[in-house]
């Protein structure tokens, strides 16, 4: 909505954004891809295949060290890293959105326990936590590590929502509503919660770039999904010990990684760009 | 509904409202800042008040304490403000939310900033009409293209659409005003509702306001620091220094006859068409006083071009004048304008160079002599 409405896209964000959209749309609709090879078959185990080949026109990336396709595997990877990031930024957005717009509106002792809870989570080591969590349910599956993951991103927006409410809150059109009667639960939803908004999706996708990062180190310590399930981080993790033999499976992943980072941001930069013809009007 | 029957009862030309001892404190931690100190006034219903003073004078304050919009700990405010028959000051705030709104209603100072960024107009008018009357969506469309058009906003239908941003500033006042009208309100508080806006809209907004006053018989406080805003639009006129009421009068007697040397100041720094356009603006000499610790005595007697001795020690109580002014004219000052004391005292302070007096320095008696702004003169 507000690319079409503010500033024009420049030709290096049409780039970035067109590489999010084909990342995106290649994690949904991995498994129509004509052509796309299985990530987890091993050719070389049936005699088609050998490990660390060279970028061909069969495999176009080469293949890693147990002979799998590193460009479906870059494809389905990317299924692991975009699903812990949205579920990291929807969770945050809208729980950690909510209750920090709801404490810095009413403050008060609802103020002063949720943000108790909130410095208690932050105190608490998210790579404990993870590692508990995953021993205690003994599965490391997508859903797990998204759970936790999203979980975790909770605080920072609670205090991001928090702050931008408590500024809100002190706005003239807020007294305004409240001298016409406007009841508090309307003057929450109405102009509290969509006055955060702009500056919550800015942190989201900047967040959403830290969490796809952050899922990449917790792979490439063995600490995300379980193998042989593709993701960025672990491709890197088991390339790392052949990279004297070959570089290329450590490199794609890595510039996939570094693309998506770089687009979310200057994607994100100037959707903050073009919010800002609007909050500049106010 | 019932709470609209409750001052439908007051006839027009009854009191509305009426404050008694209202004082307001701020507790922060340099101390307590007491903005309001004791201001007592009466409104009846169609009738309007203007209150005057300067930034810090606390006219906001006040106005904002009686419709209880002053929220935080740290605000503590005492006394009463009988509205309709019930004290507003010790209603509980779900019962007030009955009273915003529906029964008094505020336009404030800066419409950039008083209506919500993100909401297009015609929601922001019709969601209280929806919440307040329980009408439905098309009723309440129809209500606010007929308010729209009542404030004056050519093709209201188009407007509804619009984001505020989109609007000007004139206009997004008119949109403020058609929102504090809306439930139809007895009581409406404008709090400098033309500060924001170039001269010429002023003229516009103001007429409008006392359009609608008339029209729907409502009592309107008119809060400004602008002598000019309150001749000729306001009934009575309540002028305040330090939180407190300095002179209080019935509109015409005050422009016939200041008495407050405050009042006189504040006059005198306005403006005027009539004067070269080289003429020196005169300002009030001295700053607004600390209201952490006001001064003892009268809170004006640091600035003021007629101060004695006893003016630094005793507070001046507000008092009628002696016989032949206007009984319900009432000022509080020991050498009031015009008196043959004030005229003494400001004799002596120009012959003792007092910096205040020195930078009036006009001859004894003739403060006055300016053409002055009679009841109807509009000052735009």
């Amino acid at each position: 909505m507000a690319a079409g409405t503010g500033s024009r896209m420049s030709f290096f964000t049409r780039i970035c954004a067109g590489w999010l959209i084909v990342i995106v749309l290649g994690a949904i609709f991995a498994d129509l891809i004509p052509g796309l090879k299985d990530p987890n078959y091993q050719g070389f185990l049936f005699g088609d295949g050998a490990t660390n080949e060279r970028p061909s026109w069969n495999h176009l990336m080469g293949t890693d060290n147990n002979s799998r396709d590193i460009l479906a595997r870059i494809v389905y990877g990317a299924r692991v890293s975009l699903v812990v990031s949205m579920t990291a930024v929807v969770m945050g957005s809208v729980f950690g959105g909510f209750f920090g717009a709801l404490v810095g509106f009413v403050r008060g002792k609802t103020d002063a326990t949720i943000m108790a809870a909130v410095d208690v989570i932050l105190a608490f080591p998210g790579l404990v936590l993870l590692l508990t969590v995953v021993t205690l349910l003994g599965r490391r599956d997508l859903m797990v590590i998204a759970a936790v993951v999203g979980f975790l991103s909770i605080p920072p927006y609670t205090r991001v929502a928090r702050a931008t409410a408590l500024a809100v809150s002190r706005r003239e059109f807020v007294m305004a509503a409240r001298a016409i009667g406007t009841r508090k639960r309307t003057i929450l939803f109405r102009e509290i919660i969509p006055n955060c908004l702009p500056t919550l999706m800015a942190f989201a996708l900047v967040n959403a770039a830290v969490i796809i990062l952050l899922e990449g180190a917790l792979a490439f310590l063995g600490l995300s999904v379980e193998p042989p399930t593709a993701s960025w981080g672990n491709m890197v993790n088991a390339a790392r010990v052949d990279l004297t033999i070959n570089v290329w499976p450590a490199i794609w992943p890595s510039l996939a990684l570094v693309f998506t980072v770089y687009s979310l941001n200057n994607v994100g930069d100037h959707l903050r760009r073009s919010k800002a013809v609007r909050s500049a009007a106010l | 509904m019932t709470d609209s029957m409750q001052t439908d009862s007051v006839d027009p030309g009854r009191t509305l409202l009426a404050v008694d001892d209202l004082r307001t404190t701020f507790s922060i931690p340099a101390g307590d800042v007491k903005a309001v100190r004791g201001v007592s006034f009466s409104l009846d219903r169609g009738r309007t008040l203007g209150i005057v003073g300067e930034s810090g004078s606390g006219k906001t304050v006040l106005a904002r304490s009686i419709m209880r919009l002053n929220i935080g700990s740290n605000v503590t405010t005492t006394g009463t403000a009988t509205f309709a028959g019930r004290d507003v000051l010790s209603l509980s705030m779900s019962e007030m939310q009955e009273q915003w709104g529906m029964e008094m209603a505020m336009v404030f100072q800066d419409p950039v900033t008083s209506l919500n960024p993100l909401v297009r107009v015609g929601r922001q008018v019709t969601e209280h009409l929806r919440s307040h009357l329980g009408v439905s969506r098309a009723e309440a469309h129809k209500t606010a293209v007929s308010l729209l058009n009542e404030v004056r906003i050519p093709e209201p239908e188009a407007r509804l659409k619009a984001f505020p941003h989109e609007l000007s500033g004139g206009m997004r006042q008119r949109i403020c005003i058609a929102i504090a009208l809306a439930c139809e309100p007895t009581l409406l508080f404008a709090d400098e509702p033309t500060t924001a806006l170039d001269v010429t809209v002023q003229h516009q907004i103001l007429n409008l306001l006392g359009r609608e006053q008339r029209d729907r018989d409502m009592a309107m406080v008119l809060v400004t620091h602008d002598l000019g805003v309150v001749a000729g639009r306001t009934d009575d006129t309540l002028v305040m220094y330090a939180g407190k009421v300095v002179e209080q009068s019935p509109t015409t007697s005050l422009f016939a006859s200041m008495r407050h040397p405050y009042s006189e100041a504040l006059l005198r720094s306005l403006p005027r068409t009539s004067h070269a356009s080289h003429t020196r603006l005169a300002a009030i000499t001295g700053r607004p006083p600390d209201l952490i610790d006001p001064p003892s005595g009268c809170a004006f007697s640091p600035r003021c071009p007629y101060v004695q001795d006893r003016c630094r020690d005793e507070v001046p109580p507000l008092t009628t004048g002696g016989s032949g002014d206007d009984p319900d004219h009432a000022f509080a000052c020991f050498t009031p304008v015009g008196s043959p004391e004030g005229a003494e005292a400001f004799a002596r302070n120009v012959s003792d160079g007092l910096p205040q007096a020195v930078a009036v320095d006009l001859p004894t008696g003739d403060q006055m002599s300016a053409p002055l702004p009679t009841g109807n003169e509009r000052i735009v």
